[in-house]
Formats: C-alpha cells, structure tokens, sequence
C-alpha cells in the first residue's frame, strides 16, 4: 500500500509501507545514516528517540535481527525510510526480519521511497519536521513534539553491572549498551544511575570515575541538570560521549549550536591533535560545541572533524576530562577510537592513585 | 606533511604485457600513478614494454622504457638514467617481484635508490608466506593451518597429518599461479611440484581448506603517519575456494552484520599497520558462516585487481592516492578530488550495490577445462551498479557481451534437473546459469545452497528474478500495465528480455516503455551517499527516482567503449578510447564516454567530461543518448563490440562519425567486400560465402585445398581453422558444430603484413607497414612482427599503400582501419579490412611518434584535413630502429589449452622491443621471455634438416626428444611444429616449466636471428623517435 513522506520544506516523497499502515500520521524530525552496515544498533540506539531515519544504504535488513548487537531494549525511531527492506533472513544469528521487529514495535517502515532524493533535501534544508502518512496530500502543521527525549530513554532506577575494580557512575541521557560494555571489558563496575541523579546522590556512590553518555535530542533541554554535572565533572574524572560531551561543555561554560544536518554515520574522519593521526568515527550527533566558546571554559578542541573543523573532542586545562562528540564505543561503525576508553581508565586509575597519594 | 623533497626523478616499474592475473587494472593504476607524480613535479621514468597502454604515451612518463622486464634491463636504465626513487607497488605482482629482485641483488643499495611507499621489507614481509605467517602469529590474527614447504615430500607430510583436500598457494605468484586445490596425494603431488617451479623463491604454502567460507576483501590504505582507511569491503558470492578473480564480487558486503564487518576491519588495520605500509593494501578473508571465526587468506601489499574494482565501485582514486602517499602525503590533506570539499581521509559511503562479473576465454577454447578454483582463467571483467541488486548483476552479465538475454542460456533448458545438479558441482563459469536454470525448474535455494555453499541471501535474490521472470510470461506487450512494466525494469530486465517474451522487437519495446512513460534515471557515484554536495562526473542508470544526469548545452560527442577484457579484444581498444576522449578535450568538445570495464583508463572518472557505467547494449547507449542530448557517437574506437552496436544506433536516427553500417557492411560482408577488391582490380584469395554444409562442400571444390573457413562478424579468429584436406575436413565437421553462413577461402601459404591508418575520405595518414615473422595461418595478434617491415620489397610496400589507397578513396572512408596483407613473393593481396580501431594501432602510434587516434579522431569531427597522403616515417632504406611486436600467452592459467599458434587468437597480450636493428630487438625479446632460464638446448619431435644446420650455425642445441625428461637443466624451450601426441605433451610439459614453446619454424627462425645479437643496450622511446626526426630534417 502506498504511503507518503511529506518534509516540512513542502516535498514529498511516495513510498509503500512494509507492512502494515500506521494507524495515524507519524511526525518527526528526519535525519539520515549514511552507514552500509548495522541497521540494527542504530535502530536501537536510543539517542534516535522519536526521529524518522532515511537509510542511505538501498539494502536493508539483509542479515535481520539478532540478540547481540541491540544497543537498547527496543527499537527508539518514529518511523524508518529505506529504499529496499529484505523481509528474508538467513544469518546464523538471526532471530528475526528486521520488518517483523519493527512491526512488533508498531514502528512503521516507508519503502521504496528515493532516499538519495531525500537525503539530498536534507542536506540542502537541514534535518526538519517530517511527517509519513497514508494521504498524497499533508496540509497539517509541521511541528515537533517539544517534549523531553532524555527522561523517555533514561534509566529510571540505579542499576549495577560487574565488579571490576575500577568503579565508574554512567550517567545515564539514553546509553548505548556498547558503552556498557567497553568499561565492562575493562574490569569496571559500572554503576548506571538516572540522568538527573544529583551530585550528592553519586558522591554517595563512591565512584572512581564518571561517564557521561549520549542521548537524543538538544543538549540544552537538560540546562537544568547542568550545576549538577558540573559538579560532578569537578570532582571525578570524566568521559563524555556524544550528549554527554556536550552536556560538558555547556556545563564548563561553552556554548553549542545545531548544524544543518548533523553527522550520522560510520565514516566521519578524525583528526586527533595530540597524536597528529585521523581516524575513522561513527557518529550521530545534530548539535555540536561552539569552538569560538572554548576558551573561556578552559577546555580545547583535542579532536576536530577533517571534513568540516568542527569540534570532535575536549580536554580541560587543569581537569581530568575526556569528552568525544563521536563513539568510540563503535556500534555500528569503526572500532579505530576504542583508544578513547583506555585512556579514561588510565586517567581514572591515575587520579585515584594520585588521591590514595595525597592520603 | 609535505612531499619529499629529497627525491627529483622516479623510476615507475610497471606491470608489463597482460596475462590472465595482470591486466588492463595496471594500466589504470600505473597512469593514474604517473599523473600523480608528474603533478608533484617529479621526473618519472617508466619501464613497461607493453605498448598497448595507456601509461606509456608521452604525455604521462618523462622517459618511456620499452625493454625488457628484468634485472638486467633496470641496471642499465638506472646507470643512464640515474633516478632517485623507486617506485614499484603499482605494476602489480610484475613490479613487486622486480623490486624484490632489485633488493636480492643488492641494486637498490648499490645505486642508493629511495623505495618510495612500501618498503622492500614490508612486502617480504606480506608475500614470503612463512614471514607473513609468523606476523600472524605474533599479532595474534588466525591464519588456516599451513606450512610453507621447500620439496615435495615436505608437502605430502603435511597433508597426511591435517588430511585431504589443502591447498597449494606458491609463492610470489600473480593471480594464484600454480596453485589448486588437491583433494588427493595424486593432484597434491603434480600440484605442488608445478608449484614449486612457478614460484621464484621455490616455496610453497599448503593450507588446510577452508572451502564454504565466505570469503571477504578489503581495500586498504596508510599513509606514512599511520591513518589507516578502509575504502571498500566486497563479499564474494561465490564461498571461498574460488579465485576472486574468477568470482562474482559484490560490493559492499551484503550478508556481514556491522559486527563482522567491524571484525573485519579491525583485523584489516591491525596487519596493514604492522606491516607498515604506505600506499593501497588488499586483505582478503574467509568468515566462518556459522560463527565468528575468521581467517587471514591473503594481503597483496599493493594495489591490485581488486582495488582497481574498488576505486570504480566507490569514486575513490586508490591509486593516484597511494602515489601521493609515496611520495610523503597524508591522506589529511590530500582532497577527495570526487567531491572536491573533502579529504581523502574518509571512507566511502555507497548507497547503490555494485556486481562485478568475470569474462572468461572459454566461449573461444570450448574444450578447455572449465572448473574454477585457486588459479584464476578470467581475462576481464565487466561491473553493474544499480540500487538494487537484481538490476546490477544483470547489468554486469548483460556487458559480458555473451550473446545471451539476461540469464537465460538457451543451452540448458534441454538438460534434465540431474544433468544440471552434476554439472553444479563442476564449479564450473557457468554456474550462475546453472543455478538459475535450477531454480526455475523448482529446486529449492536451501537444496543449492547445500550444494554450492552460495549465501541464502545471493540465492534469494535469484529466486526473486525467477519470480519475475515468471510473472513477465504471465503477462504480454499489450496486457502489461505501466506498474508491471516500470517493476520489470527496475529489477533489470532488459528491452530485449521483455520485446523477446512478448514477441515484439527491441524498438517496439521501447516505444511502449516511452508511451508508458518508464525511463531509467541516472543517479551520481559520489563516495558520499549523497551527504556532501558534489561535483562527481560519474553516473549509473537505474529505474526510480529522481534524475541527477546534466544538462548541458555544448557539442558533445559520445565515445562507446569496449567493454570486458577478453582474447582479441584487449586493452588496446581502452587506449584507443582514451585518446579518442583527449583528442576531444582539445577540441573542447564535452566528451561522453560509456563503457563497462572497472579495470580500465577509459572508465576513470577523471577523464572524460562525463562517465557512464553501462553495459554497451543499444538499449543502455540510447538511453545516454537521449538523456544527455547527444548527436554524435563514435563507435569506431570500440572495437568490435562497439561496432556491432553500428547499425542499431542508425536505425534509430544517431549520427556515427566516421563508421556508417553500411561501410562496416561493405568490409564485412564478404561478397560486398570482394566484389569491392574486384572492381579495384585489388588481387585477393578466392573466397566464397557457404551457408549450409553442401555449399561449404561445394565451394571447397571451387577453391582448393587448404582452406581456411571462418564464421563472419568474428573477434581474434574465434572457430577460425584451417582445413588441409578432405580427410580434415570430414574430421572438422564430424567434430565441430559449424554456424553458418561460413566463409570459405582459399589458404595460401605465405608471407603477412599489415598496416594501421587514418583517412579522411580521401588521403591517408599510414605511419608504418608491419610485416609478420610468421607465415599465413598463424592470427595477427599471435605472430611475431616487425616495424617497420624488414624484407619487403619496394614494389611490395608501393602496392601495400597503393591498394589502401584504392578502399579509401572508393569508399570516401573516414576514420582508423586495419588492412591485413598477403604478400606472396611480389604479389600483394588484401586479406581483410577492419573498418576500426586495432589492436597494432597504439604500437604504430608509439613507435612512428603518430598520434593515429588523436588524428583521425580529429578528423572524424571535422577539425583536421589531410592535404596529402601521409606515408611510413622510415623511409628505404635501413631503419634507424627496429620494433618488434611479440605475443604474449596465458596457457599456464588455461589448463587444456595448446600453445600451438593457428588462426585462432590465444594471446592475451603483447610487448614490443626496440633495438637498433632487427637481431637486438628480437633479442631483447627472448630476453624477456626467458627471464631466468639460461641455456641453450631446444628440444624438438621432428624438423626441417635445414634448421638444424642454422641451430649449428647459431649455437643453439637442437635435441629430438625421445621420451625423457630426466636431464632438463640448459633446455631453453622446445620445438614441436606439429599436433602428435607427443608434440602437445612437449608443449604442455613446457608451459608448465615456462620454457619457451616454438611451434612455427618460422619463430625458431627469429630465435636464432636474435643470437647473433650478443647485447643490448636500453634507450627510452623519445630518444629513438629523434632518429626518425633528424632522418626527416636532413632530406
């Protein structure tokens, strides 16, 4: 059955739906992932909460579903655009059709839609209000829900994994669960708390170090939260991934911006200013820190996209704080940042000798 | 960082003539290497003495070597030349192994030359086997059990202990040489004793195998700095245990999930970061498809094949980058030139699947054997892109040129399910027709699948093109409504698959496709699935969505290409479209070039002002035509598939330059054409047309034997053969199924010559007459030959240019042709007229210093006139230099195939040597063909007594075989001149040794010429041109 794509730059685009209509129209911003593999992590990752993803790749599900590599519970987007979705499949792994997991969610899937076409409005218009729905013509209004995604995807209760010997507070803004488990491997007890949980609350905890994770959505709907964090990025030493690292930086001071259309991908070239390397990064990110408002913060740019300079990463003059606007937990995408994690755990494990030190 | 300043000239060592393994891909690599480095300000200096490349005009080296690729030779260009750098990860496993050799020799040292990119040791390090295996070790990446054996017996232990069936891989071999599977001690044995041979350091790896894996592959990149990128993962679609080279490859990966290709990729950086290259790397893996278990295959620390491939699936120019890498770039800070705002450190991002198919020789060599395996047989290759699947694999099969629509073979609707089942099981090229014959017949995919190990998903994919298939017949031309159609056509279908189901004609088909409103869209190749604004040149059809294709308003011209690299229509054709493409940019005319071949120049994008990637089907060129708003095409260029393609484009209104069908008919059409000679008082052979088998008796009768009969419309002497006498002649048709009409002439023994020309319907540009070593009866692509011509008569070359003279004024022909020669004593006849490019025609243009192409292209628009004939640059005279043109043959990769030269073309490349008379030249070839052998002995079944007297004379020992091959050290090569038993077996023994096989006396002959020769000095083409230059100045 047909369905469309109305963008709120008044294009739309013909589709026809895997499975079964939505019952009404779905609205949400449209973004685009420009990775050839791993479908599944990024329907999972819950920083694409309540946003209509466009594959760029043409040929999704080919591999299906499979128990390993959720990075949530549940699949997060409003709604999916693909150009082909294979509804057969034979990996090994595979429990299921990505159209039967998607279905099962009642998250409804446009196929057959030109995804290069939107894909190129996107980039031309910046990520925007769309809407898929069962009629040719949309003449509602294009607006999105202003509601909080954090609190929708945060953990509502405090939650421990492993007993390694580093213990780390993952203040959680929507985790991805690779992020889980790179400290996991790296013999930490992990404990993940509610991301409105206060300083007190993680002091109580007693952590050796703090990871602020990803999440969806613009980092200055959490302004509330900011004292807080601030606090803790003051007291303990600090991983910030994607949110987080913006969270950080807003909490230091500096300022972030949206971009027009955000990097989504697995293919986003690093420069690495204290190794002088470029590495490959997988992204997802619409915001991003405003370079000209770094310095104020004490924090500067250790890492900068090779394609547009923009802010990849953030060290502070006097603290110890990691923050990367890209996942070096990988997932989908390249492991080459997965450096990242060892040197956090090495500044965590330094900090505490140095404080056992001063003992 | 900056490039490196401490290096002024570079000596580029390039792949050489093509053989099966080594092909056209290193011309792509090697000019695209070459443009890099002259950017950068450096003095290049190449070796290569294939002259059917691109990489070896003048305007991309500044001196270019035709001499022999060896030590010897790069000795003596270093002393003259005295360059700084060295660059030799660009000509394939040919420029790898001499840089190796260079290095065992202590050359590199001695002469202080900087290896530029990888270095000498890396490459040891990723081709010795036990070296690299060691790596492996200590990185703790998995390689299949193995050992690397120095004897036979070694191997035989290490198959007892792991078990049946291992793999031989030899080492430093190109394209799996001498390598198999053995599933026996029998095969093992025979294996690796051949293996053994082929390998220069006498080393073999046998491995446990790991057959049913899926076999993955990665294109690599490092600068010096350490940035590693992955550029391209592909997924073979055939497991492993088949050559990639000979598989279908897809690309991007389709089956892995993100983990497995992050696996993957993980590993791939790891080991090209251990092994420290700096330049392209192309890693090869099998994956377990039951679990995550991976395993190394292969590294090729070079770019290859396969990066060739990857550089046309994905925009991204690997090779021109790795030169910048050599030469101290980093990948930061060199711009992606696709989109021109980024860099080249980036991974591409495709949103269209890419199928690459190979072309194999077996449609030419019918008995040959056909199973695949670890020794590649492909000699091309031909690439579809599309958004989906279905539609890029009939592309890629559909630009096989292989006279079938889409993937139905005839041949096998008459087999029975069982003949089919077995003949699946014989890995054979033709599998993939075999797998969908099943299918249709109702086999189910999980039953082919446990047969073949083929991935569920590729064999869905099939079962939905059955599907379709199925659905088409269902429906007919006036009951198919526009949904069906426009479905049909998005999933790949072809105008000439739908007019046939429906019973109507192309034309037909595609006037209901325009009423219907269904037209293919054309979609960018940008590296960047869209998300950066770009000004790629690079375009595929596809049928949904939007449009991306220009518009523009200048005269432009299209250039049809020619397609897969097959035996007689070689790389010679990508160069003569490539100089087309120039001569065009000259005249700042917008050039348009479609062609379908990923390893080519002609298919980089950098070059002409637009690229297609399409098969070469009318259907596909008039749907460029159209969306481009084209006027004028050129099919001259092409070769035969390009000129086939004549007549349809008439037919439907387009003006071809220069090659009407009308023309291609009068040469073609043997009837016209020799009432044509007749009416031109032009001699010929008698010859007649016989359209069944009575009036091929018939006409036999009328002329006499020997005959040599021929069907028309032929490329490289397919089914040609030579018939002596009645007796073979009831063999060959007892034998043969003969396709009529034949053509039927009378066989003369004698003497062959040809020439190359351009006209303008009136005078002629004839740079050189080439006169063959070998007589009549052996093709010109495999004969030995001579520019200028050495034992022509002056009355001879007067009548030679006189009768060419005669076709082209008659005619009023305009562009390149080809005109082949008998010459029997002072008598000339003509044998055939190409109305096209050829495959002599860019060693003509290189070695007289006639840019042919570039003129009559120039011609062919309308911008150049020729005021008077422009006769051969050598005058009479001795030459100042002679070339000699030599063939270059595959057999070793072709089991079953004699190396017995006739009228069917073998060959599948050329060299050429140029010495100051004719014994030098011919000397520096056999040098080259040699390569290491030493010796003198010749061993021979039954010859002339006369030859044996000029053996004498020459030093050469010439021993009749009597049965042993106990005492084999000094035999150079052997002599078998007839079809015996014996002599096949003598010719096959002396393939597998890589000895040299005469089978003409005439080749024999020019081996002893050669002798007399005692040296040879190296000099770069410019420098013999200005003999001929000052030869014009001083009359």
């Amino acid at each position: 059955m047909d369905g469309y794509l109305h963008l709120s730059e008044g294009i739309s685009f013909e589709g026809s739906w895997m499975g079964k209509a939505p019952e009404c129209e779905v609205a949400g911003e449209i973004v685009f992932f420009t990775g050839m593999t791993g479908y599944q992590e990024v329907l999972t990752d819950p920083s694409y909460k309540g946003q209509i993803i466009v594959f760029t790749y043409p040929l999704i599900g080919n591999y299906g579903i499979n128990k390993e590599d959720a990075e949530s519970k549940k699949p997060q987007p409003a709604a999916v655009i693909v150009y082909e979705s294979e509804t057969n499949c034979f990996h090994y792994e595979a429990e299921m059709s990505m159209s039967q997991y998607l279905q099962k969610w009642d998250i409804p899937v446009l196929s057959h839609v030109d995804t290069r076409s939107v894909v190129k409005k996107i980039r031309e218009h910046g990520s925007m209000p769309a809407i898929l729905s069962t009629q040719e013509n949309f003449e509602g209004e294009f607006s999105l829900q202003s509601d909080l995604k954090v609190p929708q995807v945060s953990t509502p209760k405090t939650v421990v994994y492993g007993e390694g010997k580093n213990h780390i507070v993952l203040l959680d803004f929507g985790y991805k669960k690779s992020i889980l488990d790179s400290l996991l491997e790296r013999e930490c007890k992990v404990t993940v708390v509610p991301y409105d949980s206060t300083f007190d609350y993680i002091q109580s905890l007693c952590p050796d170090g703090i990871l602020l994770s990803n999440g969806p959505g613009d980092p200055k709907d959490l302004k509330k939260n900011l004292p807080q964090i601030k606090k803790v990025i003051e007291q303990y030493p600090t991983l910030g991934i994607c949110l987080g690292h913006q969270l950080a930086a807003l909490a230091l001071g500096a300022d972030t911006k949206k971009m027009l259309f955000g990097h989504r991908g697995a293919n986003q070239p690093v420069c690495d200013h204290v190794s002088g390397k470029v590495f490959m990064s997988s992204q997802n990110h619409s915001y991003v820190v405003d370079e000209q408002t770094l310095t104020k913060a004490g924090l500067s740019a250790r890492f900068i996209n090779c394609n547009d300079n923009s802010v990849e990463g953030l060290s502070h003059q006097i603290l110890p704080l990691v923050t990367v606007q890209f996942h070096p937990e990988a997932h989908p995408g390249p492991a080459d940042s997965d450096f990242i994690f060892a040197e956090f755990i090495n500044l965590v494990e330094t900090t505490k000798r140095r404080v056992v030190n001063y003992a | 960082m900056p490039k490196d300043k401490s290096i002024k000239s570079i000596l580029v060592i390039g792949s050489g003539p093509i053989i099966i393994g080594q092909a056209a891909e290193f011309d792509y690599a090697g000019t695209q290497a070459c443009i890099a480095l002259k950017e950068e300000g450096y003095r290049v200096i190449l070796l290569n003495n294939n002259p059917a490349t691109v990489m070896t005009d003048p305007e991309f080296a500044d001196a270019i070597y035709f001499e022999p690729m060896t030590v010897e030779s790069v000795v003596k260009i270093i002393e003259k030349e005295k360059p700084d750098g060295l660059l030799a990860t660009l000509g394939g496993q040919a420029g790898l192994n001499m840089a190796f050799q260079l290095s065992e020799h202590g050359i590199i040292d001695k002469y202080g030359l900087k290896v530029l990119g990888t270095s000498i040791e890396s490459i040891k390090q990723g081709e010795d086997r036990d070296a690299f295996r060691n790596l492996m070790y200590e990185l703790n990446e998995p390689v299949p059990e193995s050992e690397v054996v120095h004897s036979v017996d070694e191997a035989l232990n290490f198959a007892k202990t792991t078990g049946y069936p291992v793999i031989v891989r030899p080492a430093y071999t190109l394209g799996g040489t001498g390598g198999g599977i053995a599933p026996t001690e029998e095969e093992l044995l025979s294996l690796v004793s051949g293996g053994l041979n082929e390998s220069p350091i006498h080393q073999c790896l046998i491995e446990k195998s790991i057959a049913g894996y899926k076999e993955v592959e990665y294109e690599m990149m490092r600068d010096a700095n350490g940035t590693c990128i992955a550029i391209c993962n592909m997924e073979n679609f055939d497991p492993v245990g088949i050559h990639t080279g000979d598989s279908i490859v897809v690309a991007p990966s389709q089956t892995l999930t993100d983990r497995e290709y992050q696996l993957l990729r993980t590993s791939a950086v790891k080991i090209i970061s251990a092994l420290g290259i700096v330049g392209g790397c192309n890693i090869q893996f099998a994956l377990d498809p039951e679990s995550k278990n991976y395993y190394l295959i292969e590294v090729n620390p070079r770019v290859s094949r396969s990066s060739a491939l990857a550089s046309k699936a994905t925009g991204y120019p690997i090779a021109r980058m790795a030169a910048k890498l050599a030469v101290g770039h980093l990948l930061s800070e060199i711009k992606n030139p696709v989109t021109g705002n980024t860099f080249a450190s980036y991974e591409p991002a495709l949103d269209y699947v890419v199928v690459k198919i190979p072309k194999w020789p077996f449609d030419k060599f019918q008995n040959i054997e056909r199973r695949l395996g670890t020794q590649m047989k492909a000699t091309g290759e031909a690439m579809g892109i599309d958004r989906n699947f279905e539609r890029a694999l009939m592309k890629a099969v559909r630009s096989l040129d292989m006279k079938i629509s889409d993937l139905s073979q005839v041949l096998f609707e008459k087999k029975t399910i069982e003949e089919l089942k077995s003949m699946l099981t014989q890995q054979s090229d033709e599998r993939l027709f075999i797998v969908m014959e099943l299918l249709r017949r109702g086999v189910s995919k999980h039953m082919i699948h446990d047969m073949t190990k083929i991935d569920l998903f590729f064999l869905t994919r099939l079962e939905t093109i059955v599907q379709i298939e199925e659905d088409i017949a269902a429906v007919n031309g006036s009951s198919v409504t526009k949904k069906q159609l426009a479905a049909y056509k998005e999933k790949g279908f072809s105008d000439n698959y739908l007019a046939k189901s429906w019973n109507m004609t192309e034309k037909e088909l595609r006037s209901l496709r325009k009423e219907l409103g269904i037209k293919p869209s054309f979609k960018m190749v940008d590296t960047c699935a869209a998300e950066f604004a770009s000004t790629s040149n690079y375009f595929y059809s596809c049928y949904f969505g939007e449009n991306e294709a220009p518009k523009t308003e200048r005269r432009k011209v299209l250039i049809v290409g020619s397609g897969p690299i097959r035996i007689g229509q070689g790389v010679e054709f990508d160069y003569c479209s490539v100089h087309g493409v120039l001569a065009l940019k000259e005249e700042n005319i917008e050039t348009i070039m479609i062609n379908n071949n990923p390893e080519t120049v002609s298919t980089d994008f950098a070059l002409s002002d637009r690229l297609y990637f399409e098969p070469l089907c009318l259907e596909e060129i008039l749907d460029v035509i159209e969306v481009e708003g084209i006027q004028e095409v050129i099919v001259q260029l092409g070769g035969q598939t390009a000129l086939n393609l004549a007549k349809g484009l008439e037919e439907h209104g387009i003006n071809l330059l220069g090659t009407s069908s009308e023309l291609i008919d009068l040469f073609e059409d043997r009837d016209k054409f020799y009432r044509l000679l007749d009416k031109l008082s032009i001699p010929r052979v008698k010859g007649m047309t016989a359209g069944n088998q009575q009036e091929l008796i018939d006409a036999v009768q009328t002329i006499g034997y020997p005959v040599l009969i021929r069907p028309s419309y032929v490329i490289g002497g397919q089914d040609m053969n030579v018939i002596e006498n009645h007796i073979e002649m009831q063999t060959h048709l007892a034998t043969n199924i003969v396709h009529y009409p034949v053509l039927v002439d009378q066989f003369l023994p004698a003497k062959e010559a040809e020439i190359d020309l351009a006209a303008d319907g009136k005078h002629m540009i004839i740079p050189a007459i080439m006169e063959h070593i070998e007589r009549t009866g052996v093709h010109s692509g495999d004969s030995l030959s001579m520019i200028p011509a050495q034992g022509l008569s002056s009355s001879v070359e007067e009548k030679i240019i006189d009768y060419a003279s005669r076709i082209v004024n008659e005619s009023g022909y305009v562009g390149l042709m080809n005109i082949q020669y008998i010459i029997s004593e002072e008598n000339v006849y003509i044998l055939e007229v190409n109305p096209r490019s050829s495959r002599t025609m860019p060693i003509v243009s290189k070695v007289t210093g006639v840019p042919l192409v570039n003129k009559a292209t120039k011609i062919l628009l309308g911008k150049y006139n020729l005021s008077k004939n422009e006769l051969p640059v050598f005058t009479n005279g001795p030459s100042p230099y002679v070339c000699v043109k030599y063939p270059v043959f595959s057999n070793f990769a072709l089991r079953g195939l004699d190396l017995r030269t006739g009228p069917q073309m073998m060959s599948t490349g050329e060299g050429i040597s140029i010495g100051a008379t004719i014994e030098e030249s011919l000397n520096k070839y056999f040098a080259s063909l040699a390569g290491k052998m030493k010796g003198n002995r010749i061993l021979y079944t039954s010859c002339n007594p006369e030859i044996l007297v000029e053996a004498a004379e020459s030093g050469i020992k010439l021993e009749k075989y009597v049965g042993d091959l106990d005492e084999v050290e000094g035999i150079i090569g052997v002599l078998c001149l007839g079809n015996s038993e014996v002599d096949i077996f003598l010719r096959q023994w002396a393939i597998r040794q890589r000895r040299l096989v005469f089978s003409q006396e005439e080749t024999l002959k020019a081996y002893f010429q050669a002798n007399k020769a005692k040296q040879w000095n190296v000099k770069p083409m410019g420098e013999w041109l200005k003999h001929i230059e000052k030869g014009v100045a001083m009359k």
